[in-house]
């Protein structure tokens, strides 16, 4: 039983580390699926974060200030506005780069996340005085967890009851959101008309100009929920799972989610499968640090548990080098991916 | 560059309409102001009778025009049904649309005969069959009028003989539809009227029954031409390549080469017919030394390629005396980004009469070129020009050049008149003929079918990736070659 409910535990901190990974990842997705590669997904998130943390933070002192304590809540949805809002803006920076004036698509994702990277600091040092940091958020001003109908009374009951109360309740909104989202993302991509030119115009950008369709239309619609996407992602981190924006704290996550598109194949379930893993990987990472006593084990074992989280760590960027290298299922991106579309003639 | 002077097209409702001309005398970029893609400087179009403004693909269509582009417009994953569907889904969710399109579809492949199977990934299709997906796309759009862009390019004769059948159907049923195309027995065996342009403008508008393929031909170049080659009787000598079973894979693990045997003798040309994507390519990259058959023999003028004592690669099956006219020039012939003389180098530039210790001799290498530009006619005549600049008759003309100069033994040559005008094609033949009158073996390989009867000695076909059949050159016919190319064997 104790066994069970240690493994509750890691799939609990699994679905909390996997939230931004599956966010980013199905954002990278409608970029990428739209020809529109997205290396910025780190620093869109970066973005997201401190903007987040900055307005929802600016937002509760001025409701406190007027004494208006009961509408504090509402200063995390500022938050998360803000978030998308800027997050989106540096989307559509990526996008008129690449869309208009046919910029490399890689050049311009690296300048977002050292941009981004350098930005936050600096705003926040000349803002908050904290070194980078935001102040600490209110409680209110954060997103809290939601305790389903129940959860109490059945937390009791083996299993079952464990799994309802730990598992799925007891998450703030944004988990269920990013959830929600990959399903969601899987009907637009198959079931809709938005869905069937995204994924026609990554693949023959040609096809979808001659049937009178606009391409740079369709990239600049997929680059805005592509930014918003990761607006969310970046809220999560700062005024979600965290109280406040630390100093590049999405920590290679863009990257990761990245790796998990490509894992994925650039397909909604899949990569939510692979956030998943990746996820786990990193859940279980941080359980295995320190959960030794390690002054009774050889030197050996010893070094091999200090090294094994930063193994863990290494390893989804391992399986996409496997991955793109054949050895593990082969991965195609859409063709027209990372190249600008100039009509021909 | 004015792509289009002053040109003026009267199509007749429910007619096939030919535009017939030399590549680059604008008769795509006729097209794509038609179909919206470029906007005409000047000029109007009406449809009958009434001014339309077609400023996009989106306004073309409205307007009743379909086009099917010569590298078609589709979207390889997805599904017939989803590419038909796609910039006509008939609202949000596809739900509706697929319902409707499955109904349409089904209708218009019964009137037809334009069979299709609409739940296929596209990509795994047969050419022919995404070219029937090219015109189903454009009549579930409502086209009343229908472009085609140089239709039979990539098909086989027989193909291309279902296109037709399909073509008069259509029009039987009142839709209107232009054929553009550079070949002449197309434009005799299926239109009613026959627009000429050269250099961007028409030169002649004439009604099909009161023309010939010579006249036409003529209009075109605006000269005499000779649709065949002028070339006598082949003395072939001793064998100089000779492969045995050659078997090859491609980088996926595709076998692209099965059991490929072949002789070519001193004093011929062997001509490889087929469609392209059979296997010509490995076997010319497996020739000239840069792919490693998986099995099978090779020797080339006395030499054993690939399983010898000798390492081979391209540089050594060259100093043996083979030359390499390769397929795409611009890919493989040269580098677009060079000058023409360093282009004209490419793979000799380690001989000792450019190769200095340390710095090519760049003089030398300059008066090289302009001698070859002379001696085969490359305008302009300026070897400091950068490769890219030169038009692809020239381009090819260059490599053609540099190929011959050092007087080879065996002539590799693949597609070596693609996109060229009847002047150029005309000269590079003529080059062709008078190397294997000097006693040299040479091997062709062309998807043009004319090409292959105007040149060849001997004709082997290839199908998937094997030998279909040999059938020397006077017994060859289209209907012959054809069935060979089709997978039909030999009956």
């Amino acid at each position: 039983m104790e066994q069970f409910g240690f493994f509750i535990l890691l799939l609990d901190a699994t679905l909390r580390v996997s939230v931004p990974l599956v966010l980013a990842a199905i954002a990278g997705l409608f970029s990428e699926r739209s020809g529109i590669v997205d290396i910025g997904l780190e620093g869109k998130m970066l973005g997201g974060a401190f903007a987040a943390a900055a307005a929802s933070y600016v937002c509760s002192e001025r409701l406190a200030a007027a004494g208006l304590e009961g509408l504090l809540p509402a200063a995390a949805w500022v938050g998360l506005a803000a978030a998308v809002s800027w997050s989106v803006l540096l989307a559509l920076l990526h996008g008129v780069a690449s869309i208009r004036y046919h910029g490399n698509q890689i050049v311009s994702g690296v300048a977002i996340n050292i941009l981004m990277s350098g930005l936050t600091v600096l705003l926040g040092i000349a803002w908050f005085s904290q070194g980078g940091r935001t102040p600490q958020l209110p409680p209110g001003g954060r997103f809290r967890p939601v305790v389903w109908p129940g959860a109490e009374a059945v937390a009791e009951v083996p299993i079952l009851g464990h799994l309802y109360s730990e598992l799925l309740s007891g998450h703030n909104v944004l988990v269920y959101l990013a959830f929600l989202a990959v399903p969601l993302a899987f009907w637009v991509v198959y079931r809709t008309r938005f869905g069937l030119r995204l994924r026609a115009v990554g693949e023959n950008p040609e096809a979808v100009d001659t049937a009178g369709i606009s391409v740079a239309g369709m990239r600049y619609r997929a680059v805005i929920v592509c930014g918003a996407l990761c607006g969310v992602a970046g809220a999560y981190l700062s005024t979600a799972q965290s109280a406040a924006f630390i100093k590049d704290m999405t920590a290679g996550k863009g990257f990761i989610a990245l790796a998990a598109l490509v894992f994925g194949k650039w397909r909604p379930v899949p990569t939510l499968l692979a956030c998943l893993l990746f996820g786990f990987l990193d859940a279980v990472a941080a359980r295995l640090q320190g959960s030794f006593d390690l002054e009774a084990t050889t030197p050996l074992v010893r070094a091999l548990v200090d090294a094994a989280p930063f193994v863990i760590e290494a390893l989804p960027y391992a399986l996409v080098v496997l991955l793109l290298a054949g050895f593990v299922g082969r991965a195609i991106a859409p063709k027209a991916s990372g190249i600008p579309y100039v009509k021909s003639g | 560059m004015q792509a289009n002077r002053d040109v003026s097209v009267e199509v007749v409702k429910g007619s096939i309409h030919g535009i017939i001309g030399e590549n680059g005398a604008g008769k795509s970029t006729l097209m794509s102001i038609l179909y919206g893609f470029y906007r005409a400087d000047s000029g109007s179009v009406e449809i009958d009778g009434r001014t339309a403004a077609i400023h996009s693909p989106g306004d073309a269509i409205a307007a009743g025009i379909g086009m099917v582009h010569q590298h078609f417009m589709l979207v390889e994953p997805l599904t017939v049904l989803e590419n038909v569907l796609l910039g006509a889904e008939g609202g949000p969710l596809l739900r509706d649309g697929v319902r409707q399109a499955r109904d349409d579809l089904d209708r218009l492949e019964r009137d037809y005969g334009l069979e299709v199977d609409v739940d296929a990934a596209v990509g795994g299709l047969p050419v022919g069959i995404q070219q029937r997906v090219e015109i189903l796309k454009a009549l579930y759009r409502g086209a009343e009028t229908l472009i085609l862009d140089e239709p039979t390019g990539v098909l086989t004769p027989q193909e291309a003989t279902d296109l037709f059948r399909i073509l008069a159907a259509l029009k039987k049923q009142g839709r209107t539809i232009i054929l553009i195309t550079h070949k002449l027995r197309e434009i005799m065996a299926i239109t009613e009227q026959v627009t000429v342009m050269r250099r961007g403008s028409v030169v002649a508008d004439v009604r099909t029954a009161d023309t010939s393929r010579e006249h036409l031909a003529e209009l075109m170049v605006g000269r005499k031409v000779l649709l065949r080659v002028d070339k006598g009787a082949a003395q072939p000598g001793e064998v100089l390549l000779e492969a045995r079973n050659l078997e090859a894979v491609d980088d996926t693990g595709v076998r692209r080469l099965k059991d490929v045997s072949l002789t070519v003798r001193r004093g011929e040309i062997l001509g490889i017919a087929g469609v392209a994507g059979n296997g010509q390519s490995e076997l010319l990259e497996v020739l000239c030394g840069i792919r490693k058959p998986a099995s099978g023999e090779l020797e080339v003028n006395g030499h054993v390629l690939w399983s010898g004592q000798e390492r081979t690669d391209a540089r050594r099956v060259r100093r043996i005396g083979l030359a390499h006219i390769p397929e795409d020039r611009q890919r493989m012939g040269l580098v677009t980004a060079f000058t023409a003389g360093e282009s004209s180098i490419l793979g000799y530039q380690g001989d000792a009469a450019f190769n200095g210790p340390i710095l090519l001799h760049r003089r030398r290498v300059v008066s090289a070129c302009q001698r070859q530009m002379h001696e085969y006619d490359v305008r302009p005549p300026d070897p400091l020009l950068l490769s890219s600049g030169f038009s692809g008759g020239n381009q090819q003309k260059i490599i053609v050049a540099r190929e011959l100069d050092r007087d080879p033994e065996v002539l590799l040559i693949g597609q070596p008149t693609r996109g060229l005008d009847i002047g150029a094609i005309e000269s590079i033949h003529r080059r062709i003929i008078e190397l294997r009158d000097r006693g040299k073996a040479i091997l062709l390989v062309s998807v043009e079918l004319d090409e292959i009867l105007s040149l060849s000695d001997r004709i082997a076909v290839m199908f998937d990736g094997a030998v279909a059949g040999e059938v020397a050159a006077e017994d060859a016919t289209e209907q012959l070659l054809g069935g060979l190319m089709a997978g039909l064997g030999n009956n």
